[in-house]
């Protein structure tokens, strides 16, 4: 499936999906050492940023969170693109610019058609890929096998 | 976003590699936020300061832009991670990083202000200017209560406006929208610093848009309450200004009542007690310390004390004999540095302490690890005193 974005920061990336329904304060709730994520104290399980398609709303609080964008970046820990479903903010936007990483927007309609997909292979979440392609403002979605 | 000629060239890299980065960051920002193009601004104030918050890629990244970077206009800088002035129990290695972080940015020609209320240390611009501030409770207060103009920018797009002198018009530089679309209609008695500062974090969660209005909070609100209800919404969310108004039929609204405050002071406060007591994040002005002076009625606190300032309120209170009598009631002083994220007050030396900033408590919870007893200037007064 393919949906058209908006291009933030140019480049190419491809990458198993991440999928945060919540919005990211990179200064607190992001190790750059690991590239793990805590959203909440009493969440448990803990996702990690290396090499996937970050899928977030937008970033919130510290103006420091763009550092922790580069500082993932440097210690290999960084997503290898990352896709705002809110807004680019511009703690992300200046973070990746920096950072290289590949940045894009989306709007509302092909958000649904992103959720729908991963709720039609909720049984193989594993193995759903994302390729952006910033450049010509294409984002595909797909199953890994069929890519 | 259209660039000049001049800024066509800055970006291409004929004016020096710091001054293309730059121009690459504020490029990003621009297609982020939907500018057409760039303006002047006057004022910038850069956060990436504290070694313990942009590690050893921070410093690399600030080594390589100060070869040839050089900021344009006034430029304030953020805390750094411990007073200057007083040996801190941090490791060499620490120390060492910290003072070549504080030398790349005054090689940047960077005023070292140390501070997050720089607000009140510095002369400020005329009203309506367009400046740009990195620190999320800076530029909140900023737009809201000092009528001037900024997005809540980050550390990086402060400095690339600060080597510029130039920000995307976007979002809050632009008039018309800088009235709320949004309202929380405040249904409590505020009674003090700390009741701002959740009702600012209970907004920034709940609210998307750049700029929220609020009904029945006074605008006669003091300094201390002021930004604590910036840094609360600073912390928690997107949103960079607030406006204190009536009510306005046309727009939608969020109730804030008592379940509301209880579940965001039951988010905070993680512990029932603490081993020490911090006052500053954002650090702490004259007021805010004349008040403490005023209320404690020298009486002294039971627990280790410590308060945030920047050097120059330090040195202006001093002047006064304020040190000296908060010395004499417990309090030890910390310039240069913030409760947030400093590497003074980790897991290994406290488990827990005792703050009225829901800033401090944040970051406390989320990156020092450590619980938070959340109370009022009143009532940790009241508790902690004898």
């Amino acid at each position: 499936m393919k949906l058209t974005c908006k291009r933030i920061v140019r480049g190419k990336a491809r990458g198993s999906v991440l999928l945060l329904n919540e919005p990211l304060n990179f200064l607190g709730m992001v190790n750059t050492k690991t590239g793990e994520i805590s959203i909440s104290k009493d969440s448990q399980e803990r996702d990690h940023l290396r090499d996937k398609i970050l899928v977030f709303p937008n970033s919130i609080g510290s103006s420091v969170g763009a550092y922790t964008i580069f500082s993932l970046k440097c210690n290999t820990n960084s997503p290898k693109g990352i896709i705002c479903t809110n807004k680019a903010d511009i703690t992300t936007a200046s973070g990746c610019a920096i950072s290289n990483i590949p940045l894009a927007l989306i709007d509302s309609d092909n958000y649904n058609r992103l959720i729908e997909f991963i709720n039609d292979n909720s049984f193989c979440r594993n193995e759903i890929e994302i390729q952006m392609d910033t450049e010509s403002e294409i984002i595909s979605i797909d199953l890994k096998k069929s890519l | 976003m259209l660039l000049t000629q001049e800024e066509e060239k800055g970006l291409s890299g004929e004016y020096g590699e710091a001054l293309a980065a730059a121009y690459r960051i504020l490029v990003a920002i621009g297609e982020a936020t939907n500018a057409e193009k760039l303006v002047p601004i006057k004022w910038a104030h850069v956060s990436g300061v504290n070694y313990n918050t942009i590690g050893d890629s921070g410093l690399e990244f600030l080594k390589k832009i100060s070869i040839d970077g050089r900021v344009g206009v006034t430029t304030s800088l953020n805390p750094m991670g411990f007073d200057r002035d007083h040996k801190p129990e941090l490791s060499a290695e620490f120390i060492e990083k910290q003072y070549e972080i504080i030398q790349a940015y005054n090689k940047m020609g960077i005023t070292p202000t140390f501070s997050c209320i720089p607000y009140e240390i510095i002369s400020l611009p005329d009203e309506d200017t367009q400046v740009s501030l990195a620190e999320s409770s800076a530029a909140v207060l900023a737009n809201s209560h000092l009528n001037l103009k900024t997005n809540k920018e980050s550390a990086l797009s402060a400095l690339a406006s600060a080597i510029t002198g130039k920000s995307p018009y976007s979002d809050l530089r632009i008039e018309e929208n800088r009235n709320p679309k949004i309202e929380i209609v405040n249904e409590l008695e505020l009674d003090s610093e700390l009741d701002y500062g959740l009702l600012g974090y209970f907004t920034g969660k709940n609210i998307q848009k750049s700029c929220a209005g609020f009904c029945n909070v006074s605008n006669r609100s003091g300094i201390w309450n002021l930004k604590s209800l910036a840094s609360g919404i600073g912390t928690s969310g997107s949103c960079g200004m607030f406006q204190l108004k009536k009510s306005d039929d046309s727009v939608e609204k969020i109730n804030y009542g008592q379940p509301e405050m209880k579940e965001t002071r039951d988010e905070l406060n993680t512990a029932e007690d603490g081993q020490v007591i911090t006052f500053g994040s954002p650090q702490l002005g004259m007021e805010e310390l004349c008040k403490i002076q005023t209320m404690l009625q020298n009486k002294k606190f039971t627990r280790p004390c410590k308060v945030f300032c920047p050097r120059t309120v330090y040195c202006k209170a001093k002047k006064l004999g304020l040190i000296e009598s908060l010395q004499r009631s417990g309090i030890s002083f910390i310039s240069d540095a913030c409760t947030c994220l400093t590497p003074l007050i980790t897991r290994k030396n406290f488990d827990s302490i005792i703050t009225n900033s829901v800033k401090a408590s944040y970051y406390m919870k989320t990156s020092n690890k450590i619980s938070v007893a959340l109370m009022s200037l009143k009532s940790i007064i009241k508790k902690y005193t004898e």
